[in-house]
């Protein structure tokens, strides 16, 4: 198995992490992770807190380095290079807690992307906005200034104006009103389907996360324990899995 | 009411050259997390391509050798920053300490091959003629070379104010300046970013090294004098901070002039060092504070 995971499967795996390890200075956080997401698929990453999630997206989005193991973007192996690089290569990241740049009003936010990987065809800002037409009222405001809620659809929205092929995002419903929820939840839902976009959605709300997932996996102590299709899983099993 | 006029001149003109010299650090600072020590050597390296400028272009054409030093001394400057950044200060990322101590090597390094090509004794860089002068108003004489560094500050600030404001690679800089790991993971290539900024704060400083030539001679530790009261800047303003350089350079240029005046000049720095001292005690974040989260 180990063997043959560089090269692109039929039918077209997006990503691919495999015996991934990772963590910060002399602390191990990640072992021997291995998870797969086919193209235009969403995998859900579960699991309680400071199991591991949040830095296997930063692993993935090569903010922190791989200790060993591979990561490999539709059959290329990015393991060893640089998140910039990534995004180029097609990897957006909605890190958790809504990140942006709280000085940069809110259009400057989203061209701070656009103008660091242009696109030929353009528009990308537009079509960004379509999807949040609450972020498109506030342009001109500093980013730093808007409701959490607002902050995620700008976070989404960024990540989207580099046109990835993979978007990972890091708890997207965190601390945040159940109707903007909903049209996060709608976003997502279009992005797989229209756009066809491939998806890894860390999340703890399991309603929200299985109700878009294709492929689920459970996370505890830095190590994937449980995988399979979201379709297979019964109801509550999951949360007896993830309760305290 | 003259006196507190001609001082009120005299702050703003050396508050100006602070600025100057502060804003490369408080960018490499805010941006980087660097402290620079060898940033005074490059005010240094500014002042000395002045004085090498005049020399090679002789006694007839001071005017136009100031004039054309004024770039170059931002090019060789913004070079040598360059250079650092990239042969040693890149290198020890992450290391705040050890990059500290690594610059004040450098430092130390650029006053000796200063001391050695240019002699350990000061030389005087000549103001060009249109210089020469002064005008009174309200009674306060203004001499023209320190309203021409007051107005030459002016306007390397409006460029840097534009050049952030509306660039893109202003743009740039002011996101990672403000989350580093977001701007990486949003496509900016950081590297590229970190040697512009360093570029552009050594080349200000190489800029403000011209305007120094005007108010005295120059010398191989010409740097260090600036170098101090450029970090009490850029601590006090809060680092990172344009806006926040700008009122702590002012603020103390003018509470130097002003207690100099009164006193001298050592008890005037000293009186600066205490006062900053219980500022910092009352608000340690600096005037202008930045609002911002880190990517956990």
């Amino acid at each position: 198995m180990k063997d043959d995971d560089s090269t692109p499967i039929p039918g077209g795996e997006m990503l691919r992490v495999e015996g991934l390890g990772s963590g910060y200075g002399s602390t191990q956080v990640l072992f021997d992770v291995s998870l797969g997401v086919p193209e235009g698929g969403l995998c859900c990453v579960m699991g309680r807190n400071g199991v591991g999630k949040t830095t296997l997206m930063s692993t993935i989005m090569g903010l922190i380095r791989a200790r060993g193991g591979q990561v490999v973007l539709a059959g290329e192996d990015i393991t060893r290079t640089e998140p910039y690089e990534r995004v180029r290569a097609g990897i957006a990241y909605v890190p958790q807690g809504r990140d942006c740049f709280p000085q940069l009003t809110v259009m400057e936010n989203l061209r701070v992307v656009a103008e660091a990987c242009p696109h030929p065809e353009g528009g990308a800002i537009d079509e960004a906005l379509e999807l949040f037409p609450r972020v498109k009222e506030l342009l001109s405001r500093p980013a730093g200034f808007l409701s959490g809620g607002q902050m995620q659809q700008l976070a989404i929205a960024r990540a989207l104006v580099a046109r990835p092929r993979l978007l990972l995002l890091d708890e997207p419903t965190e601390g945040i009103q159940p109707s903007i929820i909903l049209e996060i939840e709608e976003a997502i839902a279009q992005l797989k389907q229209s756009a066809g976009l491939s998806i890894v959605l860390v999340e703890q709300y399991v309603e929200f996360a299985m109700r878009l997932a294709d492929t689920y996996v459970v996370m505890d102590g830095g190590r994937v324990v449980e995988a399979g299709d979201a379709g297979a899983l019964e109801d509550g099993s999951l949360q007896e899995m993830l309760a305290v | 009411m003259e006196i507190f006029l001609s001082q009120l001149f005299i702050g703003l003109s050396v508050a100006s050259i602070l600025l100057l010299v502060a804003l490369g650090l408080t960018f490499t600072f805010g941006q980087m997390n660097v402290i620079n020590m060898a940033h005074g050597e490059f005010v240094m390296a500014g002042a000395y391509t002045t004085y090498v400028i005049q020399g090679a272009l002789g006694a007839s054409l001071v005017t136009l050798g100031f004039l054309v030093a004024l770039p170059l001394a931002f090019l060789v400057g913004g070079a040598l920053g360059v250079v650092l950044e990239w042969v040693l200060i890149r290198r020890l990322s992450g290391r705040p300490l050890d990059t500290l101590l690594a610059t004040f090597g450098v430092a130390l390094i650029l006053q000796q091959v200063a001391r050695d090509v240019f002699g350990a004794s000061n030389v005087q860089v000549r103001a060009p003629a249109f210089l020469d002068g002064a005008i009174t108003v309200a009674g306060v004489s203004m001499s023209y070379t320190r309203l021409f560094i007051i107005a030459l500050v002016g306007v390397c600030l409006a460029a840097i104010w534009a050049h952030l404001g509306r660039s893109p690679a202003g743009r740039r800089m002011r996101a990672v300046m403000q989350n580093r790991d977001l701007a990486a993971a949003s496509g900016v290539r950081t590297p590229r970013v970190d040697r512009r900024t360093f570029f552009i704060g050594s080349g200000l400083a190489g800029v403000a090294g011209v305007a120094v030539t005007l108010l005295g001679s120059v010398g191989p530790t010409l740097g260090t004098n600036y170098l101090i009261d450029a970090f009490l800047v850029v601590i006090v303003g809060g680092l990172g901070r344009l806006r926040g350089a700008v009122m702590a350079a002012v603020a103390l240029g003018l509470f130097n002039a002003y207690v100099e005046y009164g006193t001298d000049a050592s008890i005037a720095k000293a009186a600066a060092f205490a006062l900053i001292v219980v500022f910092l005690q009352f608000r340690p974040q600096g005037l202008v504070v930045q609002r911002a989260r880190g990517l956990t």
